[in-house]
C-alpha cells in the first residue's frame, strides 16, 4: 500500500487541498485522491457489497419473484416449479370485500393506530425523562440506568413477564384491577379480546420508550450550556427555556427519532409474537404477525409475498413524503 | 440555574411514577421467580408468602436451558463480531475515501435497514431450504444459517452507526499517519479504530442485544439441536400447565448477563450515539 504513496506519477503538485498551516510535512504537495485511493475503497467495502447481495439484494428479488407465483407447501422444495399467477396475489390482498383482503386491512388499520399511540406514548415518556434527568441532581445515574434496563431486558424474557401480569387468573393486573381497587365486576381477559390491543400498547411503550431517553439523552448533551446561561440572565424561567431552547434544539434529533421508531414500531414482531402467540386476537392483529400467519401457518408464501411487498411499497412512500417534509421544514428554518 | 419549586415537585412525581413503570415487571420477574408453583399459579401476591430457591435449579431440567444459553451465545456473538468487523472496513471507505457507487451503497444500506424482517424471512427461508436440497448444505436449521440472517439487520445498523461515528473523527489524525508512511489499512488500525472505541463499543452492545433479544429468525429457522432462548423460553408451558416460577427464573438468568453488561457499557453508547447518530 505505501508503494502507491511514493508512485513518482503523484508527486506532481496538487495544491487543491493543501492545508496551510501545520507543521513542514503537512504541507508537502497532496497527492489526488483517485490516483492515491487506486481500488482500495472497493476492496474494503468488498464483503459489506457480497453480504448485501446475500442478505438483502438477492432475498427482496426472489421475495418479489414469489409474489407473482402461486406458492403454495407443495412448491417450498422447488420454487422455481410453482406455477405463474401474475397479479393474482395482489388482487386477492387488495379485494377488501373478500376475506384475505378484508383480514388484511384490518390488519392494517390495526397496526396504524397501535403504532400511532405506541410512538407518540414512547416520545413523551422519553423526552419527558431525558428533560427531568438534564440537571444533575442525587439519584440521577442511578434513574439513568433505572431507565435503561427494559431496553436491555431481551424482549423475550421482558413480554413473557408482562404476559404473566396480564393472565386472567393469576396475573398482577386483575389483582389490582379487580381484588384490590374493586374497579371490575369481575377479572377481564387482557391477552385475547378487545383489550388486547390495549396490552400491546402498554408492554410496547415500555419496551421502547428507553430507546427514545436514549436518543433524546444524547441529543441533549449537545446544546451549548451558554444557551441556557444567556436565556437565565434575560430572565427566562426553567419552563421557558425548555420551551424555547431545549424543545426547538432537539428537532433534528426528533425526525430521526420520530422515523426510526415509526418503522420499527410498525414492523415489529417480537412484542405480539410472545405475548399472544403465532395468532394475534383480532383487535391486536398487526401486520407482521398477519404475514407470518398467512405464510407460515396457512403456508401460502405466494399471498405473503404479496403483502410483504405492499408493506415494503407502503414504508417506502410513507418514508419519502416523511424526509421530504422533515428536510423542507429544516431548509426553511436555515433560511 | 436555580430551578423552581414547581418543576423540582413535577420532576419528583413524574420521575417516581417513570420507575415504577419500568420496575414493575422486574419485581414480578424477581418476586415470582422465588414461590412455589402452587402459588404462581394462584392469585397474584405482591409478597411472596413462602420463599425457595427450588425453580433456579428446575430450570435447567424442564428445558435443555444450559443448551440454548450456549446456542445464542454463539448465534449472538458471531453475528456481532461478523458484521462489526465488516462494518469497520466499509465504514472507513466510506468516511475517508470519494468514489463512484458511494452513495448507491449508503443509500441501499440505509434503506435495508428500515425494511421489516417478515420481507427476508420467506425469501431466506426459501433459499436456505433449496440450498440444503440441491447441496445437502445444511443453512436449513443450522447455527451458520441462523447467523446469516441476523445479519439483515445487524450489518446495515452497524455500517451506518460506523459512517456516522468515523466522519466525527478528525481527518487530519489519519491523513497525518498516511504522510508518515502508514498504509492505509495500518492508519485505520492504529489511528481510527483506537479513536473510535466507544463508538465500535456502542455498536457491539447493540449488535448483540438485538441478536440476543431476536425471536422471528429463531422461530422458522431453528431445529431442536440449534434452538435459541428466544425460542427455548416458551418450552416452560406445558399442555396442562405453566411454570411460571421457572418461566420467571429462566427470564432472569438470560437477563442478567446482557442487563449488567448494558449498564456498564451504556456510558460508551451515549457517547457513541452522540457522535455516530445524533448529529
Amino acid at each position: 500500500m505505501t508503494a502507491v504513496t511514493t508512485d513518482p506519477k503523484v508527486d506532481k503538485p496538487d495544491g487543491v487541498r493543501s492545508t496551510g498551516t501545520g507543521d513542514a510535512r503537512r504541507r508537502l504537495p497532496r497527492i489526488p485522491d483517485r490516483i492515491r485511493q487506486g481500488g482500495l475503497p472497493y476492496l474494503l467495502l468488498l464483503p459489506a457489497v457480497l453480504l448485501e447481495l446475500l442478505i438483502h439484494i438477492i432475498p427482496m428479488i426472489i421475495g418479489i419473484v414469489m409474489s407473482f407465483r402461486q406458492l403454495t407447501q407443495f412448491f417450498i422444495n422447488n420454487w422455481g416449479g410453482a406455477p405463474w399467477s401474475g397479479l393474482d396475489n395482489y388482487r386477492i390482498a387488495v379485494d377488501f370485500d373478500a376475506p384475505i383482503g378484508e383480514a388484511l386491512l384490518h390488519s392494517f388499520l390495526v397496526t396504524c393506530v397501535f403504532t400511532f399511540f405506541a410512538v407518540g406514548l414512547a416520545w413523551l415518556f422519553g423526552i419527558t425523562a431525558a428533560i427531568m434527568l438534564q440537571e444533575s441532581f442525587r439519584g440521577r445515574g442511578f434513574l439513568r440506568a433505572v431507565f435503561l434496563v427494559p431496553y436491555a431486558l431481551p424482549v423475550y424474557a421482558a413480554v413473557i413477564t408482562w404476559a404473566f401480569m396480564f393472565q386472567r387468573d393469576n396475573g398482577l393486573v386483575n389483582h389490582v384491577l379487580h381484588d384490590q381497587l374493586g374497579l371490575t365486576d369481575q377479572p377481564s381477559f387482557w391477552l385475547i379480546g378487545d383489550n388486547s390491543i390495549y396490552a400491546l400498547i402498554i408492554v410496547s411503550v415500555w419496551k421502547g420508550w428507553p430507546f427514545a431517553f436514549l436518543m433524546l439523552m444524547a441529543g441533549l448533551q449537545n446544546i451549548p450550556r451558554e444557551l441556557y446561561e444567556a436565556a437565565s440572565i434575560d430572565g427566562a424561567g426553567i419552563w421557558q427555556q425548555i420551551r424555547r431552547i431545549t424543545l426547538p434544539s432537539l428537532r433534528p434529533v426528533n425526525q430521526v427519532l420520530v422515523l426510526v421508531l415509526f418503522l420499527w414500531t410498525f414492523n415489529d414482531f417480537n412484542t405480539p409474537y410472545v405475548l399472544f402467540g403465532k395468532s394475534a386476537p383480532e383487535s391486536a392483529d398487526l401486520i407482521s404477525i398477519h404475514i407470518y400467519q398467512s405464510s407460515f401457518v396457512t403456508w401460502n408464501f405466494g399471498s405473503g409475498s404479496a403483502m410483504s411487498v405492499l408493506l415494503l411499497l407502503f414504508l417506502l412512500v410513507v418514508t419519502a413524503v416523511y424526509l421530504f417534509f422533515t428536510s423542507r421544514g429544516r431548509k426553511g428554518a436555515d433560511a | 440555574m436555580a430551578a423552581p419549586q414547581s418543576f423540582l415537585w413535577t420532576r419528583r412525581i413524574v420521575l417516581t411514577l417513570l420507575a415504577g413503570f419500568v420496575l414493575l415487571p422486574v419485581y414480578v420477574m424477581v418476586s415470582s421467580s422465588l414461590k412455589p408453583l402452587q402459588d404462581v399459579s394462584g392469585k397474584f401476591q405482591w409478597i411472596p408468602g413462602d420463599l425457595t430457591i427450588q425453580p433456579y435449579f428446575d430450570i435447567w431440567d424442564t428445558v435443555p436451558l444450559a443448551k440454548y444459553f450456549v446456542n445464542s451465545l454463539i448465534v449472538a456473538g458471531a453475528a456481532t463480531a461478523l458484521s462489526v468487523t465488516i462494518a469497520v472496513f466499509s465504514a472507513y471507505a466510506v468516511s475517508r475515501y470519494t468514489f463512484r457507487g458511494k452513495r448507491a451503497f449508503t443509500v441501499t444500506v440505509l434503506s435495508t435497514q428500515m425494511f421489516p424482517g417478515i420481507l427476508f424471512l420467506l425469501p431466506l427461508f426459501l433459499i436456505f431450504v433449496n440450498i440444503g436440497n440441491s447441496t445437502g448444505l445444511a443453512l436449513y436449521g443450522s447455527r451458520g444459517g441462523l447467523i446469516l440472517t441476523y445479519l439483515t439487520f445487524s450489518l446495515p445498523f452497524s455500517i451506518w452507526m460506523l459512517i456516522g461515528y468515523f466522519d466525527s473523527i478528525p481527518k487530519d489524525l489519519d491523513e497525518a499517519a498516511l504522510v508518515d508512511g502508514c498504509g492505509p489499512i495500518r492508519a485505520l488500525f492504529r489511528v481510527v479504530v483506537p479513536a473510535a472505541v466507544p463508538g465500535i463499543v456502542a455498536v457491539s452492545v447493540y449488535a448483540f442485544m438485538t441478536a440476543w433479544g431476536e425471536v422471528l429468525f429463531a422461530s422458522v429457522m431453528t431445529n431442536d439441536a440449534t434452538r435459541t432462548l428466544a425460542v427455548g423460553l416458551q418450552g416452560y408451558a406445558t399442555q396442562n400447565d405453566v411454570y411460571w416460577n421457572q418461566v420467571m427464573a429462566a427470564s432472569l438468568v438470560v437477563s442478567v448477563p446482557v442487563v449488567a453488561g448494558f449498564l456498564l457499557l451504556q456510558r460508551y453508547l451515549v457517547a457513541g450515539l452522540t457522535a455516530g447518530a445524533v448529529k
